[in-house]
């Protein structure tokens, strides 16, 4: 019996020991937003484990990171926070001998404002916010932020606004005439007094917009690309509109901690999700667009040249990068959501 | 040797180390957060979140008074915080109110089964702690939704046109709050209740009182304590919300959770957010201190 058992532990240890030497990686990312056949997928290729922790903010997990005694490798953040990440040394340079598909960045998300040349992040997944409207409620122009703040009569006390402040504040900034983060009062007291006015019409501020769209409750709001492409695929009228005035652009980045513990093991994570046939699986899975050149060829057919993943032409000077605005500005900011929730 | 008394006495003098455990669990798991809350209260917001370690009492300030954001130097009184504190209260009262009509004909159904058949009962009301509160609400919400349960229902029998829209209503998140916290109040007046001497009421009816009567003079008195544990029970959970208004309520209107909840992550200013947390953990301080009194007052009558 007990020399069943210290075999049993002999193999145990042996088993465990293996593992260990193949390894893990520890990523930290935005809750339901990791594919499952991703992992297997990575793991079956090299032998690597990894373990994923959900954040549902930024600030979460800024906050948890900065703490320090965390244990992940690698961590999502959005664009808008990346300089901070960077600014406060959390992040890992990009080792390019082990990220050698660092050129597989599609051209226009290589050199971009919040990380110059791509040396700390890459790509995970990027959207828009913009306007979903039921087509079967409302047949006029939905790429203007009016269906929202001024709405017409079939779709007042059927509008959902994701309690996004930044998000809601940039489009209703953009929509007076403003730019993000502005700390022109004049703006922002007509910022307030649009979005006063145009609450009454609205029916819920809540997140869950797939199964409230795809099931009447809702027929036009505020909400993301992804989310609307997915209400779609349930209800064949739900359309997607990018404002004229403005709309936020954002992208979520891969990046490898500074203190991270294998820092190897997530390196090579980061070159394996910029592979486009496995940057394609993070898109089938969460369902917004990755940045990876050469990954359309392995999208799911009903996600391939989306009007929700593709911003027209002529619309895509309106995008605009959304910036994390500083602490004035972001505190004027939660006043005013406040007192719109209040 | 046992009746040594000095034995005796270092024996009892040893005696309080095994609450050690206790003790160290109530400082580091209570009083040590709860520091930390009061020394934030204290800061100044730091850099996209956290605080800067310098003193400040703006936080405190902003609690009760604001600013005008486009003229400085007109400062009122925090409507919006204010606004937010008394939906709060007055959502929990309410809740209250609704568990304890509901709960005592509950209880008092339970309490006068047959001794064997009470433990099935009572099991019964504690089936919905199984599951996961945040479970529990998404399943109300399938209930009310336009194309819910009871709107389909109803459509189907004919007794509706439209759906009756009852999602993202005050409704909603009465009809969720009351769900979540009923058996935090029919517990404790069951065991009120079950505590209760029935001959009293038998004596009752002996003197010819009504049913009305005896009702109120006999059984609401001998169950107040249980009144009062459960209102307690319910009110104080029910202040600090957080799940139920936001996904029932359709997140436009907050309650304090959502105001202290905001000030930590989007809002980005943690002083705020723990101030404004402060004053939540006084509310219900207060709301305990007038319960003790309570019973303070029910054993003074009852032993005097």
């Amino acid at each position: 019996m007990r020399k069943t058992l210290a075999l049993g532990t002999a193999a145990l240890l042996a088993s465990t020991s293996l593992a260990s030497a193949q390894g893990v990686v520890n990523l930290y990312n935005w809750g339901n937003y990791t594919s499952p056949e991703l992992l297997e997928k990575f793991t079956e290729e090299t032998g690597i484990t990894v373990n994923v922790t959900d954040f549902d903010s930024n600030d979460t997990a800024l906050a948890r990171v900065r703490q320090g005694g965390h244990g992940f490798d690698i961590v999502v953040p959005t664009h808008s926070y990346l300089q901070t990440w960077i600014s406060e040394g959390l992040l890992m340079p990009l080792d390019k001998s082990v990220v050698t598909n660092h050129g597989n960045i599609a051209p226009e998300w290589t050199d971009v404002p919040f990380d110059p040349g791509r040396e700390y992040s890459v790509p995970w997944q990027w959207g828009t916010t913009g306007i979903t409207v039921d087509t079967a409620v409302y047949d006029g122009n939905i790429n203007t932020a009016d269906i929202v703040f001024n709405p017409p009569e079939e779709l007042k006390g059927k509008i959902n606004v994701v309690p996004e402040m930044s998000d809601v504040m940039a489009i209703a900034i953009y929509y007076e005439g403003g730019e993000s983060c502005t700390e022109d009062m004049e703006v922002m007291r007509r910022v307030r007094d649009t979005l006063v006015a145009a609450k009454p019409h609205w029916k819920a501020m809540d997140y869950s917009t797939v199964e409230n769209f795809a099931s009447g409750d809702f027929a036009a709001g505020i909400g993301w690309n992804g989310a609307a492409m997915r209400a779609r695929f349930q209800r064949e009228t739900v359309a997607y509109g990018y404002p004229e005035t403005g709309f936020p652009v954002w992208m979520d980045n891969a990046t490898v901690l500074a203190d991270a513990q294998n820092p190897e093991n997530a390196m090579k994570f980061i070159n394996f999700i910029l592979e486009p046939e496995n940057a394609a699986m993070i898109s089938n899975f969460a369902r917004y667009a990755n940045g990876v050149a050469g990954s359309d060829a392995f999208l799911d057919d009903e996600m391939r040249g989306a009007p929700e993943l593709t911003i027209p032409e002529d619309l895509q000077e309106a995008g605009k990068f959304s910036e994390a605005c500083p602490q004035e500005v972001n505190d004027l900011q939660s006043q005013i959501w406040t007192e719109l929730l209040q | 040797m046992a009746s040594d008394p000095n034995q005796q006495t270092e024996r009892h003098g040893w005696k309080w180390l095994l609450s050690t455990p206790a003790l160290i669990v109530l400082v580091l798991a209570a009083s040590g957060p709860l520091m930390i809350v009061i020394v934030y209260s204290f800061l100044t917001p730091g850099n996209m979140g956290g605080v800067a370690w310098e003193f400040s009492t703006d936080a405190w300030f902003r609690v009760f008074f604001r600013r005008d954001i486009f003229d400085p130097e007109n400062v009122t009184v925090n409507q919006a915080h204010l606004a937010v504190l008394w939906r709060s209260v007055w959502l929990s009262a309410q809740t209250t109110v609704i568990c304890a009509v509901l709960g005592f004909p509950t209880a008092w159904f339970i309490a006068t089964r047959p001794p064997s058949q009470r433990t099935v009962w009572l099991f019964l009301i504690t089936i919905p702690f199984w599951t996961n509160l945040l479970i529990r609400t998404f399943a109300i919400q399938e209930m009310l939704r336009n194309n819910g349960t009871i709107n389909t229902a109803l459509l189907w029998l004919g007794v509706i046109n439209e759906p009756i829209p009852m999602m993202f209503t005050d409704f909603a998140v009465l009809l969720g709050m009351a769900y979540v916290f009923m058996p935090l109040m029919v517990l404790p007046l069951y065991a009120a209740m079950d505590k209760m001497d029935f001959r009293l009421v038998e004596a009752g009816y002996d003197l010819y009182a009504s049913r009305i009567a005896v009702l109120r003079h006999v059984i609401l008195p001998l169950v107040k304590p249980g009144f009062i544990a459960g209102s307690i029970l319910v009110f104080i959970p029910s202040i600090g919300a957080y799940v139920t208004p936001r996904v029932l309520g359709g997140g436009q209107k907050m309650m304090l959770g959502n105001l202290i909840a905001l000030q930590f992550g989007q809002g980005r200013n943690w002083p705020l957010g723990a101030a404004l947390a402060m004053v939540l953990l006084i509310i219900t301080i207060t709301a305990l201190v007038l319960y003790l009194r309570a019973v303070n007052r029910q054993e003074a009558k009852r032993d005097g």
